[in-house]
Parts: C-alpha cells; sequence; structure tokens
C-alpha cells in the first residue's frame, strides 16, 4: 500500500513553485474573469502541492489535513466568486476585468 | 525507478495543463486543461501516500468545481476567444511576465539552495500501520475540530451567499429575472430564425 516515494522533497517543491508561478501570471496577464479565477485555483493547487510533499517529509499528518481545509475554503470561494461573476456577466455581457472598475453591477 | 517515472510524467502533466488555462484563448479550453493538472496534482498526492486526499481531489475539483465553472461557461455564453492582442494597460503582460519571471526565480533559488530543517512531527506521526483516512480523521476531531466546526458555519454562509446572488431584486416582485437582464424570449416561444439572441452573437472581448 505503501508507495512511498523514493524522491526526495525538492522535485515536488519545484513543481509547486512552477504551477504558482504560471497561476500568478496567468493572474496577472488573462482579463476574462473565469480564467483569473482558475488561474486562482492553479495557485491553490500549487500550495496544496507544497503542504502535502512537507507532510510527508516531516512526517505529519497534519499538514494534510491543512489541504483539507483548503479544499474547502476553495470550494465555498468558487461558489461565491462564480456568483458574484455570474451576476456581473447579466449586467453586462462581455465584460472583462478592465471594465469592472466599479463596485456596483 | 517507478516513482521517478511518475513524478515526471504527473509533472509533465501539470505543467501542460497550467500553460493551457493561461495561453488557451477560449475559456472552455482553458477549464479542460485545469482538469489535466488536478488530475496530475491527484497523482502526486497518491505518489506521497496522500490518498484520501488524491480522491477529494479528484471528487471536489475535478468533479465539482470544474464542472460549476463550465456550467457559468455555459450559462453566460462567454466561450468566445478572448482577444489577446490588444492591450488596454500598456506595459501591464511585460511586467507581469517579469514579475512571474522574479517569483518563480526566486521561489525555485531558494528551494533548490536550502535543505528543509523542519521539526519532524511528535504530535501527529504518520502512522504507517494505519490507513490514511483513519489517522486524518482522528486529527480532524482532536486537534483541529475548532478549524472543522468553523467550516461547517462557512460552508453555510457560501450557500446562504450563494442564493442571496442568485436572486436579487425585491422579493415578491416576480422581477428577480428581468431585473438580472435576461431576454424575455428565453422564457417564451423559441425565438423564430431572426432575431439572434445576444449571447450568439459574435465580438471578441475587447
Amino acid at each position: 500500500m505503501m508507495l512511498a516515494s523514493t524522491l526526495g522533497p525538492t522535485p515536488y517543491l519545484v513543481l509547486g513553485a512552477v504551477l504558482f508561478t504560471v497561476g500568478a501570471v496567468g493572474l496577472l496577464v488573462r482579463r476574462n474573469p473565469l480564467v483569473m479565477f482558475m488561474c486562482i485555483e492553479l495557485m491553490l493547487n500549487a500550495t496544496n502541492l507544497t503542504f502535502v510533499t512537507f507532510a510527508r517529509q516531516l512526517d505529519d499528518v497534519g499538514g494534510q489535513v491543512i489541504v483539507f481545509f483548503v479544499l474547502v475554503v476553495a470550494a465555498a470561494e468558487v461558489v461565491i466568486g462564480l456568483g458574484i461573476i455570474v451576476g456581473i456577466l447579466r449586467r453586462r455581457p462581455g465584460a472583462t476585468a478592465d471594465d469592472l472598475r466599479l463596485m456596483k453591477g | 525507478m517507478v516513482p521517478i517515472i511518475v513524478f515526471v510524467v504527473a509533472a509533465a502533466i501539470c505543467v501542460a495543463g497550467a500553460l493551457g488555462v493561461v495561453l488557451n484563448r477560449n475559456p472552455v479550453h482553458s477549464a479542460l486543461s485545469l482538469v489535466a493538472t488536478l488530475f496530475g496534482v491527484a497523482v502526486l498526492f497518491i505518489a506521497q501516500d496522500a490518498q484520501f486526499l488524491a480522491a477529494v481531489q479528484v471528487i471536489v475539483y475535478a468533479g465539482a468545481i470544474v464542472v460549476l465553472f463550465l456550467f457559468v461557461i455555459m450559462l453566460l455564453g462567454v466561450d468566445r476567444a478572448e482577444n489577446l492582442e490588444s492591450e488596454p494597460l500598456t506595459g501591464q503582460r511585460p511586467a507581469a511576465l517579469v514579475a512571474g519571471l522574479l517569483i518563480g526565480g526566486g521561489l525555485i533559488a531558494v528551494l533548490v539552495a536550502s535543505t528543509i530543517t523542519g521539526k519532524h512531527s511528535s504530535g501527529a506521526k504518520v502512522d504507517p500501520a494505519q490507513a490514511n483516512v483513519n489517522q486524518i480523521g482522528r486529527l480532524l476531531f482532536t486537534d483541529h475540530l475548532w478549524a472543522f466546526e468553523i467550516t461547517s458555519v462557512l460552508l453555510v454562509i457560501a450557500v446562504v451567499g450563494a442564493v442571496v446572488l442568485a436572486r436579487r431584486g425585491a422579493p415578491g416582485s416576480g422581477a428577480d429575472a428581468v431585473d438580472a437582464g435576461i431576454p424575455a424570449d428565453d422564457f417564451g416561444e423559441p425565438a423564430s430564425p431572426d432575431t439572434v439572441p445576444p449571447n450568439d452573437v459574435e465580438e471578441t472581448v475587447r
């Protein structure tokens, strides 16, 4: 059952850093609010991967529990965020992040 | 040897999916690339003995969140390609790339150059004799019980907030749908062929 990886933690952490960077650049570059949201999910996944790597490295289940909480918070965040995006895009179809300068719909 | 192959394949899928999310101009393709990344991360979770999280990752992320994204894309009809040529904020994209290179380069440099000196666990040690789910469950309902309860409150707030966002407007006035800007044809008889629904208008996002 144990598939104990012989790989050290560094490759996983570097992959997490790369995923985080791609997500961050995407968040800055893209203007479609939905795609920006997906980039946030990418960054959350990168941190989750880092948490799991450290949990394995330090023999601590606590890291995996934190990832569980991150998953729950990400789900709640997506529900609310997509609700807001639907509300905005229904009133102003095709709005991009640049068009949304006001807090008003 | 096998772990290395697993890592390389999963990492390639992850990075390709992540690049796909950012580089695809069509949001639907971005969402499908996101699924690839999520599956790759799930494989890496299994490779690090986090079986429960891998299952939750596939069920919650790939099964629920991405489907929610796709529903919203289909509902709003925003599956047009984004025009990536125009640049409203001059110099934003090069600046973003430079910032990203700095973030990524800094993170990777720190990771490669340093050694992990964290303290090994004393209270929540991984017990190879026990199933992964048992350990997470025990920790969840002992050490992290308060956070667990707060999470349930958070989920209730999220559900209530989603309902409030979905139907705003005065209750009982029947103005919800009109207020939300849905064209009236969508509810009545099918639109005649010459009236193009607003969602199908081919316009690129400025």
